[in-house]
């Protein structure tokens, strides 16, 4: 089992997260941790001082957090965007394919089944923020560049 | 047809093996039914009243005899003989065991079949018009894009976990056979200065607060259609209600922030979006219509269609509608025996009519929203055998679009959600109304029942509508007057105190002879409703 599960070279950031709020005030954090309903939009403006974003799942249900690591990856944020609160085996998929490349779920994770989880679809069929190659894009590989 | 490539073969093969794994974890105790519900709904299975039910997929409606053929077959050998057609063009088996669930997903996959997104806070399969490519009005065959946006939508990894559930359908006529504007989110296809594109619809359903979706935006190029999506799903996304189950589908965030503002957000969205390379590119698009081109028809076909049984004839006029090749048309089969339930096909029905498809209709079956099934390719020389077959059969009832073509849902004899009971109710009403005259004076009259507020049955786009609450512990049943699901879209009003279940047949008879004896030439029952409003039919069955 695991509580802690990164995809990034490297250590991980260890800096306490702040709020978004004291965040965008005069806040000299690093580390900022974003909650269901806040607006991913607003970091958008200090992306370049950010090397740890933290979004909170309150429940696994509730799927605002993939929006909100989706929109800082299409944005160009390149640091650690780390998955925390209720996080099940059966989503480190689509969260990979949104842009968090850490985890830290309230309880922890069987590393068998993450690592089976994430073997098991060789293809996608949705471009995202991933990199990887969607199905419409392997079908057509001398319309797609880059 | 659509026929899958690899790539699509091995994700739903990968499903299969994903959902085994998850129900041999469940049937080990390695998950708790908590842990595991989540997991079963994505592959649309429930837990009912009695059993599991689990809900196939059939996307846009579209099957090919092999996949019927399929489908009666899992019936038989892992239901009780039967399936249930449902108004958003799905299949589900009532009587499932969880250790088959997997077979059964297995079996489905070797016809290029599945379960994914039939339930859960996603999108759902996505639905079209039964008459996509035959129907002589469109713009063009809908299907290519509806396929387009099934995978799309398929293990979308930003929208699996919405607020709520997601329909979309697509059209491409102004004749609308899909409720598209009941539906989140509705495209039409439309031409404009030669190229295609879409009107699309946002915030329809149905439900304890019915909305008819109202034009967000009038052309969106086709190939943006994919990346427009991915805005109109961010701002629901962001904004939906996660505190009220209630209140959480995409209707109530469009009728709260208001259309403009809900489209203001979308366009901010879109702008930032469409140059993201989402949109897969058109050779995608051309890759999947060129399954969908028109097939070889034969020319030179007779027109005439032998009348001299009158039984036959009564069929062709309610059953068969106008084919764009010469010398073909399209079947419709009644899926509405005056004494059946209502979307049900036993095992032996689904072969057959998989049969018929084989032999006369080019392979090929649509499913209705209406609950019945569509031969979309018949020679208007076969007809009479297809109909010496269906009378044999059970299913030649003559009653398309009439009273007794009822839409109900599952209801009380299945249903964990529902307050009463639909099946018997329909029943009840095909019975009162059974003589094939009487059927035809009364003309098109849609009636619609869903046995709670969740409105499976449509019941707000009625003409009729029948809504079964439940009063202090009684089945009670609410008149709805005046509802389309059609392109003149409106939501069915209620005509006042509820009734037993013998009372709103005898209410429905008097709001029939108001319509009789007040019509003018041609009207609809829905058009006198809408010319005379409530306040007759309100007389005559209170007074």
């Amino acid at each position: 089992m695991v509580e802690f599960l990164s995809f990034r070279d490297g250590e991980a950031a260890q800096e306490p997260a702040v709020t978004v709020e004291s965040f965008t005030g005069q806040s000299n954090s690093t580390a900022v941790r974003i909650e269901a309903g806040e607006d991913a939009r607003e970091l958008l403006p200090h992306l370049d001082r950010l090397s740890l974003v933290e979004v909170n799942f309150p429940a696994f249900g509730d799927g605002r957090g993939y929006s909100a690591a989706r929109i800082l990856r299409e944005a160009g944020y390149q640091g650690e965007l780390r998955a925390v609160g209720d996080v099940l085996v059966d989503q480190i998929v689509a969260m990979r394919r949104c842009g968090f490349d850490s985890f830290h779920p309230s309880k922890a994770l069987d590393d068998a089944a993450v690592e089976r989880a994430l073997t098991r679809y060789a293809d996608v069929y949705q471009k995202s923020v991933d990199g990887r190659a969607p199905v419409w894009a392997k079908r057509h590989p001398e319309k797609i560049h880059g | 047809m659509y026929r899958y490539d690899s790539y699509d073969q091995s994700i739903v093969d990968a499903r299969v093996e994903e959902f085994r794994d998850q129900v041999q974890r469940r049937l080990a105790g390695a998950l708790t039914e908590d842990q595991f519900k989540p997991l079963r709904l994505m592959n649309g299975l429930y837990l009912q009243l009695h059993a599991y039910m689990l809900r196939v997929a059939i996307p846009y409606g579209t099957l090919s005899a092999r996949q019927l053929r399929k489908l009666g077959e899992i019936a038989a050998k892992y239901d009780k003989g039967y399936g249930h057609f449902t108004t958003r063009q799905n299949l589900q088996y009532n009587w499932i065991k969880l250790a088959d669930a997997p077979e059964i997903l297995a079996e489905l996959a070797s016809v290029e079949m599945h379960a994914i997104q039939t339930s859960g806070n996603c999108i759902r399969n996505i639905s079209s018009d039964q008459y996509a490519g035959v129907s002589a009005d469109e713009v063009a065959d809908p299907r290519p894009w509806a396929e387009l946006l099934r995978q799309w939508s398929s293990f979308h990894p930003e929208f699996t976990y919405l607020p709520r559930k997601f329909k979309i359908a697509v059209i491409a006529s102004d004749d609308d056979r899909a409720a598209m504007r009941l539906h989140d989110i509705g495209l039409k296809l439309v031409a404009r200065d030669g190229l295609i594109g879409a009107e699309v619809y946002a915030g329809g359903g149905m439900g304890r607060t019915p909305m008819v979706a109202p034009l967000i935006r009038d052309f969106v190029p086709e190939e943006e259609i994919v990346s427009y999506l991915e805005a109109c799903l961010r701002v629901y996304n962001r904004y939906g209600r996660r505190d009220n189950k209630y209140k959480a589908r995409i209707k109530i965030l469009v009728h709260e922030l208001g259309v403009e503002e809900y489209k203001r957000q979308v366009e901010e969205e879109f702008a930032q979006m469409r140059d993201l390379g989402l949109n897969p590119p058109t050779e995608e698009l051309d890759r999947i219509r060129a399954f969908f081109a028109a097939p070889d028809y034969e020319t030179g076909l007779p027109e005439e269609i032998d009348r001299s049984d009158p039984a036959f004839a009564l069929w062709v006029d309610r059953q068969v509608a106008a084919h764009k090749a010469p010398g073909y048309a399209i079947v419709n089969i009644s899926l509405k025996p005056l004494t059946g339930i209502p979307g049900d096909a036993s095992a032996e029905q689904m072969a057959l009519v998989a049969d018929l498809a084989e032999r006369y209709s080019l392979n090929e079956i649509r499913v209705t929203h209406a609950q019945n099934l569509v031969l979309p390719h018949v020679r208007k020389a076969d007809l009479h055998a297809i109909w010496q077959q269906l009378e044999e059969a059970g299913l030649a009832e003559a009653n398309l679009d009439l009273i007794t073509d009822i839409i109900a849902c599952p209801g009380l004899d299945y249903c964990a959600l529902a307050n009463a009971r639909s099946i018997p109710l329909a029943q009840k009403i095909a019975q009162r109304f059974a003589d094939n005259e009487r059927q035809a004076e009364l003309g098109e009259l849609k009636l619609k029942i869903s046995g709670c507020i969740n409105a499976c049955g449509h019941h707000h786009a009625g003409h009729i509508g029948i809504l079964g609450v439940d009063r202090k512990g009684v089945e009670n049943f609410q008149l709805l007057l005046g509802g389309s699901g059609a392109e003149d879209a409106s939501l069915g009003q209620i005509t006042g105190p509820g009734f037993s279940e013998d009372g709103v047949v005898d209410a429905i008879e008097k709001v029939t002879d108001i319509y009789l004896a007040q019509r003018a030439q041609g009207e609809r029952f829905l058009d006198t409703y809408r010319r005379i409003g409530m306040k007759p039919f309100k007389e005559a069955i209170y007074g």
